[in-house]
Formats: structure tokens, sequence, C-alpha cells
């Protein structure tokens, strides 16, 4: 990736964006200043995903970078799944929530390195998944290094009910409505739901 | 977001969020992609149509499935699986067309190649159901021939000399171990099931056997870039007979690998339905180019 210069805001796993109104649009772009970066990280931070609109993008862990470059607004995000078709929708959401902030340079730069994992969704994009009804995924940790592990067996649930919060939950389907999901259902509510699957 | 009918969604035209695919953007848009000095482009070019192909047929292949699939959760399985190939396949072609440096991009390079300069093993393109040629245990044979050979390997492209193809490989490879998990599973239930799921499963085992060789054999491309497929064989047996032995399976007697004077898939040279498939994968942008939906 393309090193931004000094004005850049990195960008802090965890960090709950601000909410805030509509951002006014602004007509001269004059003297652009940390608060500009600033500005441009919230509002990219703002913008939702276009599948799990619960979560946004920064919840999912796929806004990676925002930096201004010669009054450009550089922002990078990372794919989920390498056939995940909500990729394009990201990126004309945010050249338009940028746009719309004053901004008129976008460039949206996709980095597939290092890859995207679930752990990257935050703990306030966790919580928000679980008030949806979608059971957020496990923690992963470390890759481990060395040839995959076949399973033969579905891994032992650690998955919770988001509805009851029992631990009693089998999986009804490996694959679910979008790439990022599986199909579940709750042994003691006998409600299905859907489980971001750990990658 | 709420409507009060479906359809209002779809006409929703200050989030333009009507429908998802009305065109591509650049799958590597933003990447730094300048060829290492390590790597000779030629050689990169020819290995990235090996790899994309081998994802995009076979995403064709499971994309057949849809509606057709033995319950709704497998269809929806085989489509999810089939997205990402597809994905895999489009960062590859993309690559190939930037190590090419001719102006190929991607769809250039899917929709408007002949059959001959298809670089995919015949395991990826032979039939193996939902029509001729096998059926649903056939198709989970094939997917886990295939997954576990492509885990081991993009296993090794993770420290491959051209980064953009080791990143897309990190990003595929966890893909892959899914789908290899899953079609290992089902090779269990089927193969350890009743008699008749058993026969199916063992049938199915059969069907893509001779097509296994292929994969090991390797091409003067892969062995300048020091990607020699033969080094995965031992990590895909040992896979392959962890499952056969879980399913009850016997592990078939090996078939040496149909080629033409020496030559087979990664030279161009293909089976009989590889036409066919490519009639249906590259009719539409061939009669209407650059046609969206």
């Amino acid at each position: 990736m393309v090193t931004a210069p000094a004005e850049r805001a990195a960008f802090a796993e965890g960090a709950a964006p601000v909410e805030r109104a509509a951002p006014a649009v602004r007509t001269a772009p004059a003297v652009r200043t940390a608060s500009d970066v600033r500005t441009a990280l919230e509002v990219a931070a703002q913008v939702r995903d276009p599948e799990l609109p619960v979560l946004t993008l920064a919840d999912l862990g796929v806004l990676r970078d925002v930096a201004v470059e010669d009054g450009r607004v550089l922002v990078t995000i990372t794919p989920t799944y390498s056939g995940c078709p909500a990729v394009d929708e990201m990126g004309a959401d945010l050249r338009r929530s940028l746009r719309a902030a004053g901004f008129e340079q976008v460039e949206v730069r996709l980095s597939l390195s290092p890859a995207w994992t679930t752990d990257w969704i935050t703990d306030d994009g966790r919580r928000k998944l679980a008030d949806a009804g979608i059971a957020p995924p496990s923690r992963l940790g470390p890759v481990a290094v060395g040839p995959v592990p076949l399973r033969l067996t579905p891994p032992p649930s650690r998955v919770a009910c988001p509805r009851c919060g029992s631990p009693r939950t089998v999986e009804l389907s490996r694959f679910g409505s979008t790439a990022c999901k599986a199909l579940r259902r709750c042994e003691d509510c006998a409600e299905p739901f859907e489980h971001i699957k750990e990658i | 977001m709420s409507f009060d009918n479906a359809y209002e969604s779809l006409v929703d035209h200050e989030d333009e969020h009507w429908a998802f695919g009305t065109g591509f953007a650049e799958p590597l848009a933003g990447v730094d992609r300048e060829i290492p000095s390590a790597v000779d482009a030629g050689d990169l070019f020819e290995y990235c149509l090996m790899l994309g192909d081998d994802a995009l047929v076979l995403s064709q292949r499971l994309a057949e499935w849809c509606s057709r699939g033995p319950e709704l959760e497998e269809d929806v399985a085989l489509a999810n699986i089939a997205l990402d190939l597809l994905g895999q396949a489009r960062l590859l072609l993309t690559r190939a067309g930037e190590a090419e440096g001719a102006g190929r991009d991607e769809d250039a390079l899917a929709y408007l190649r002949d059959e001959r300069h298809f670089r995919n093993v015949h395991l990826a393109e032979i039939e193996c159901g939902p029509f001729a040629g096998g059926d649903f245990a056939t198709t989970m044979a094939r997917l886990l021939v295939f997954s576990s050979w492509k885990v081991a390997q993009y296993q090794r492209l993770l420290s491959f000399a051209d980064p953009v193809v080791a990143a897309i490989a990190a990003k595929g490879l966890k893909e892959l171990a899914y789908h290899r998990d899953h079609a290992a599973q089902w090779v269990v239930r089927l193969g350890d099931g009743t008699p008749e799921s058993h026969e199916r499963m063992r049938a199915g085992v059969l069907r893509v056997w001779p097509y296994l060789d292929e994969l090991f054999t390797a091409h003067p491309v892969e062995l300048r870039l020091g990607v020699d497929p033969a080094a995965t064989r031992a990590e895909v047996d040992q896979v392959l007979d962890a499952v056969f032995a879980a399913a009850g399976l016997d592990r078939p007697d090996p078939v040496p690998a149909a080629r033409v004077n020496g030559r087979a898939g990664r030279d161009g040279v293909h089976t009989e339905a590889m036409g066919y498939l490519l009639a249906e994968l590259q009719h539409l942008h061939r009669s209407l180019p650059g046609a969206t939906w």
C-alpha cells in the first residue's frame, strides 16, 4: 500500500464511531488540515455494510485506513471474502458519503494483505450483531502456520443463541444468505438464526 | 432501512442499493501492482492463467447446480462456493492481464479466449453432475479432490515471489479449506451412509480418479517459478486417505493421466466437455459485448 503522509488517522480497532448528524456540505475545499482527516475518518467509519446494515464498515473491520493526500481522501478497505459482491457497493457508498461531506476527490483502494479475519469485527460490532439476532463469530486468535487441519465433523458449538442466550445450538447449514454467514438453530427456544462464521 | 414492500427497496434511488453486480470495478484497484524483478512477467502471466482458469472453470461447473441442489441449503452452499472461486478467478485473471501488459482485463481473458488458450486442469472442467457424468456425490468427490489440492497449493503460494499472488492465496486459502471440509463431510456422510449412497459415492470417486495425476504433473512454467505441484502430493494423499477411511471407501488404484502427446489442460489441451462449458460461459458476452444487468 502507498504510504500516506503525516495527515492520517490511524484506525484503532474497537474505536466506536461518533454518532453525528448528516455532515454539512462544504463548498470551498480550502486548506486541508488534521481536522479534515478526522472528519473524513468519521464519515467513512459511519458508512454501513450493504449486506449487514446494522454494522458500519468500521465495525466490520474492513475499513483499514483513511488518509488525506494532496487534497484527496484515500480510503483503504479489504474484502471479507474473495467473491464478496458487496465490495463495489462499499466503494460507491464511501465515495458518495465523502463527497456529500465536501471531499470532492475520493479514492477507494482495495487491500488484500493481511487478509480479513472475523477477529477484526469490533466489540461494538459484535454487540450490534447480537442485538440484530445474528450470532457474532468466536475469536480465532493467532493463525496457526502450516497445513490447514482437516475437519470431518462440525466444531463443538461455542455459538450462543442470540435470542435466548442458550449455548445449546446446532448448525443447520454451513452456508447462508451471504458469503460470511452460516445458519444455526437453538435447541432450547427452537429459533433458527444466522451466525457469522469464523475465518 | 425499512420499506412497505419489497419492491420499494429496488427503486431506492437515494441509496442506489437496488442490486449488486451492476458493473465490475477493477478488483485490484489500489493494490501495488509492480511485477517483482525476480519474476519473469511471461511466466507469471501463464501461471496466473493456470490458477485463475482452475477457479473460473470450476466456478462455472458449480453454478450449474443453481436451483438443482438436492436441498435448499446445498443449493446455497454450492452457489457460495462458486462465488468464492469466481472472486479468486477475478483477482488472478486481473493479475494475469497486468503481467501480460497487453491491456487485457479479467473480462477479456474470461470471455474472449478460445479453448486452446485456457490453462485449467481437466478435473475442473469434466462433467460431474447435475447433468451427464455424475450426480451430487460425484460433485462432492471432485470438490474434495480439487480443494484438498488447492489448499496445499495455496499454502505454498503464501511465500510466492509475486506478493499479489501471495496475497490472493492467503485470502483464498481460508475459503478453500472451508470448501474442502464441506466436501469431506459429505463424502463421509454418503460413503458411510446407506448402500445406495455408498455406491454412488464410490462411483463418484472412480469418476474423478483418472484426473488426479494431472494435478501433480509439473508444467515447465511451474518449474521455472519454483512451484512444482508434485510437492503437494503427499499432503493431498494424506487428506484423501483420512476422508476415505472415515467414509469406508477404498482408495482406487492409480490411473495414469490421459494426455495428448504428453499434453493436457495446462498446455491448453482439453476434454470434449470444455467447448460446451465455454459456449455457455462466453456466449452472452460475445453476442452482446459489454452487456451488464
